[in-house]
């Protein structure tokens, strides 16, 4: 079986206006997005306490949200989390000492509901000071892994691949986190694993391309580059395709599956996945071609120079 | 085709080996706490309180010392990391001198005027020792704890310069283990100053010279409500603290069904304690935890046997933990909880259940589109796959690493990702069968071409997967770890297994068309 007949010849290069002016579109709305709406950071990150309890029998939120609601804790949460009679209360900025909103939580619920009608399944509390340090590793773990990649790349390939390869990984990543401000789901330390994977994911695809041009280039240095990005594409297109497919396949098992707690890693890595797959076909060979022709050829006579030598 | 043989057998022993460390699978594979349920804690010990109180240990000693040796002081006063002293008669210098020889922690800063005065400060290499020390004695201590409290594996583990790790797995009392963990239970007697005025203390926010107002706090047995604060002026400088306890134990009152606490000293403290009580009877004696007084009874006689008993407002099993906590000992300094995370077992067996459920779909959809989209060929890509999950297990198991959630999100990656090398070798054999080449050289070069493209590719991934090894806590570790994992064995089973299969019936058999 084929999805993509082996002699198809798209034009991808060609109607690259229209591919990368879609991009440009979604990323600048999603800058957008991040600037005004922002991302709801989790207690991870913001420092807080979260309590995740099961009622024995359904109850209606509003019941929940009176026992917890009058306690002045802070900027409390209440949601329903998967079954009837499960929630997720969360307690963002404690007004009081942050060690004991668990228990007061605790003992609010037992005093309304009774100590047998419900089970804490749950709870996690981070205090400012690790806050902030998740925050500062989050941060600095992406900046590693994007160095590390870009020396890896620069040095396998050329630096105009690895600019190339960042800037589609970048338009992913701003994608993603564009979805998930839009979609007001918690940003919490697994996401950071997320969407590191999707830096790696996006990456791979990326390189496969990557690797075909070269390929290509080496065979038949005559001809046109824009000509050998376009067969390169249609090349690796099916693959690109059948792997995106497979994996999005396994997350989105995963993400209808999985449970709740780790719902949004799956959808985080789906969004990551249909981004990467796109830029990997539409974005990155583009930006290859954007460089300057004199660079390029300069770049491609140096090294059948060395080739010969 | 030669090799055939050698390479089955490096295939075997992997199987073996893998096996070997993954069976049985409940014991070899450690699940995370987010798993099996539990309670994960991160404390920071607050190393420089143990610096201060220990420049309070010294003030209080030298001024027993000092009155012993009968070397009066014109002042005597501590000022943070300073003690200062005015001696009363200048001939006193050189017997304060030599007892001062039985403290080389503080350093001599400056001697000055007739009667002498002497400064003594603890220099910061003291102040680093000492505040290195409170944490591995906090270790120790908690340790210590745990162990009393009865759990199943527990970890300890010191991270950075002054914060503990603690995880406990199992425990169904989070909030109970928490406070028997975090509490310092520093013990103190202090004598209760009747004299002295507490509603003038009250009103102008501050002690007099010497004391310090605290509360007598007491508890609704039932729900642990406090009712009654009392505040009292008790000294500032302990008569004797739990260093000196041999033995704390429950017991239960027989008039109230109420329990308490039994303590016993050591002779040092029984000493301390008789001549304490002798010189005070009629008067209260304050018996403070971590701050708070618990009960602040009248010394109704001399007690010279060495034990003594704590009373006040707890419920059994406060009783039951503050034995234990005293038994194990105080912490040098105290703790501050900085992380929190706990994991009913229900959920965590929910999780377990979930995640083996989206494995298996996320396995059986890859494996239809494979098998659809490659027949026979897919087929064996998917033979791979499994192995690579065997290999994954198995290695988990070998380095004792922990599953964990996100960790169970990695597997679920790597089920859809693994075969990526298999596609891109698939597809690279289907086009050179187009270009007319026989099986033989198509698979030959089609592996050959696709090796280094799966290499690149991979290795990126490999490169974000590493440095989230190095960033993450706990569960995301995880997921580091079994994505790493799967990418590493997907280069070995997509490789060199499916390889080994082809060649074994390209070997074997006149193979006449491929499958693919």
């Amino acid at each position: 079986m084929e999805i993509i007949r082996p002699d198809a010849s798209y034009d991808i290069i060609g109607k690259t206006k229209l591919f990368v002016g879609i991009s440009t579109v979604v990323v600048l709305l999603s800058v957008l997005l991040l600037m005004t709406k922002g991302i709801n950071y989790g207690i991870d990150f913001t420092g807080g306490t979260l309590v995740q309890v099961q009622f024995k029998e359904a109850k209606p939120i509003g019941d929940v949200r009176s026992a917890v609601g009058g306690l002045s804790l802070g900027d409390t949460v209440i949601q329903n989390f998967g079954s009837e009679g499960e929630f997720l209360i969360r307690v963002e900025k404690s007004s009081g000492d942050i060690e004991g909103v668990e228990s007061v939580v605790k003992t609010a619920l037992i005093k309304e509901f009774g100590k047998e009608a419900f089970e804490m399944r749950r709870t996690e509390m981070v205090g400012p000071k690790v806050g902030a340090d998740l925050r500062q590793k989050a941060l600095s773990s992406m900046l590693f892994a994007l160095i590390g990649i870009l020396i890896y790349i620069s040095f396998r390939f050329q630096f105009r691949q690895a600019i190339a390869s960042v800037v589609a990984l970048l338009h992913d990543v701003i994608i993603t986190l564009g979805v998930f401000s839009l979609s007001g789901k918690e940003f919490t330390l697994p996401i950071v694993a997320a969407v590191l994977t999707i830096i790696g994911y996006s990456l791979n695809d990326t390189i496969v391309v990557f690797d075909r041009i070269r390929e290509n280039t080496r065979a038949s240095r005559r001809a046109e580059l824009s000509g050998l990005v376009n067969k390169s594409i249609n090349q690796t297109l099916s693959r690109t395709l059948l792997t995106s497919g497979t994996t999005l396949v396994a997350v989105l098992a995963f993400l209808i599956l999985g449970g709740d707690i780790i719902s949004d890693v799956a959808f985080a890595l789906a969004v990551g996945i249909v981004a990467g797959t796109y830029s990997s076909i539409y974005v990155a060979s583009p930006i290859l071609l954007a460089w300057p022709e004199q660079a390029r050829r300069g770049s491609r006579s140096k090294k059948s120079s060395t080739a010969k030598a | 085709m030669r090799g055939v043989s050698w390479r089955a057998a490096a295939i075997a022993i992997v199987i073996v080996v893998s096996a070997f460390y993954l069976i049985p699978p409940e014991e070899r594979i450690n699940l995370g706490l987010d798993l099996q349920g539990g309670i994960h804690l991160v404390l920071e010990v607050q190393s420089e309180k143990a610096v201060e109180s220990k420049m309070s240990r010294y003030f209080t000693e030298l001024r027993n010392r000092l009155s012993l040796d009968d070397i009066r002081t014109r002042t005597f006063k501590r000022d943070e990391l300073r003690l200062t002293v005015t001696l009363h008669r200048p001939g006193d210098r050189g017997r304060f001198l030599s007892m001062m020889q039985n403290y080389p922690d503080l350093t001599l800063e400056r001697e000055e005027g007739t009667p002498p005065t002497f400064a003594y400060f603890l220099s910061s290499q003291q102040v680093e020792r000492t505040k290195e020390q409170a944490i591995i004695q906090a270790l120790e201590t908690i340790r210590n704890r745990i162990d009393q409290f009865g759990v199943r594996e527990p970890t300890l583990q010191r991270q950075g310069e002054r914060r503990i790790i603690i995880q406990l797995p199992g425990v169904e009392d989070p909030s109970r283990a928490k406070s028997l963990i975090g509490k310092t239970a520093l013990l103190e007697f202090k004598m209760v100053d009747n004299q002295a005025n507490v509603a003038s203390a009250l009103e102008r926010g501050r002690s007099p010279e010497g004391l310090q107002l605290l509360y007598e706090v007491s508890r609704d047995r039932q729900t642990g409500e406090v009712i009654e604060r009392t505040p009292l002026l008790v000294k500032r400088e302990a008569a004797l603290t739990g260093d000196n306890l041999t033995d704390a134990r429950v017991e239960i009152g027989d008039r109230f069904n109420q329990s308490y606490v039994a303590i016993a000293f050591d002779s040092v403290g029984a000493d301390a304690f008789d001549r304490l009580t002798a010189a005070n009877v009629g008067r209260r004696l304050a018996i403070v935890l971590d701050g708070v007084i618990y009960s602040a009874p009248v010394i109704q006689e001399r007690i010279s046997q060495g034990r003594a008993q704590i009373t006040g407002s707890f419920t059994l099993e406060e009783a039951t933990d503050l034995a234990i906590a005293l038994r194990a000992g105080a912490l040098p300094a105290p703790v501050e909880v900085l992380e929190e995370r706990n994991v009913g077992p229900s959920l965590g067996a929910d999780s377990v259940r979930q995640g083996l459920i989206s494995i298996i779909v996320g396995f059986v959809l890859v494996l239809m589109f494979m098998g659809i989209y490659y027949k026979l060929s897919g087929a064996v890509a998917i033979m791979a796959l499994l192995f690579n999950l065997l290999i994954l297990m198995g290695a988990l198991g070998f380095f004792g690493a922990t599953l964990t959630l996100p960790g169970i999100a990695g597997i679920v990656l790597t089920v859809g990702m693994a075969v990526d090398a298999n596609v891109l070798i698939f597809e690279r054999i289907r086009e050179e069968l187009r270009l007319g080449k026989t099986i033989r050289s198509a698979i030959e070069s089609g592996y050959g071409k696709a090796f280094l493209t799966i290499l690149d590719a991979n290795i990126t991934t490999l490169i974000a997967a590493l440095v989230l090894l190095q960033f993450g806590t706990g569960p995301i570790k995880g997921f580091a770890v079994t994505l790493s994992i799967g990418i590493v064995a997907s280069m070995f089973t997509a490789i060199f297994v499916t390889r080994f299969v082809y060649d074994f019936f390209l070997y074997r058999t006149d193979v006449r068309s491929l499958s693919i």
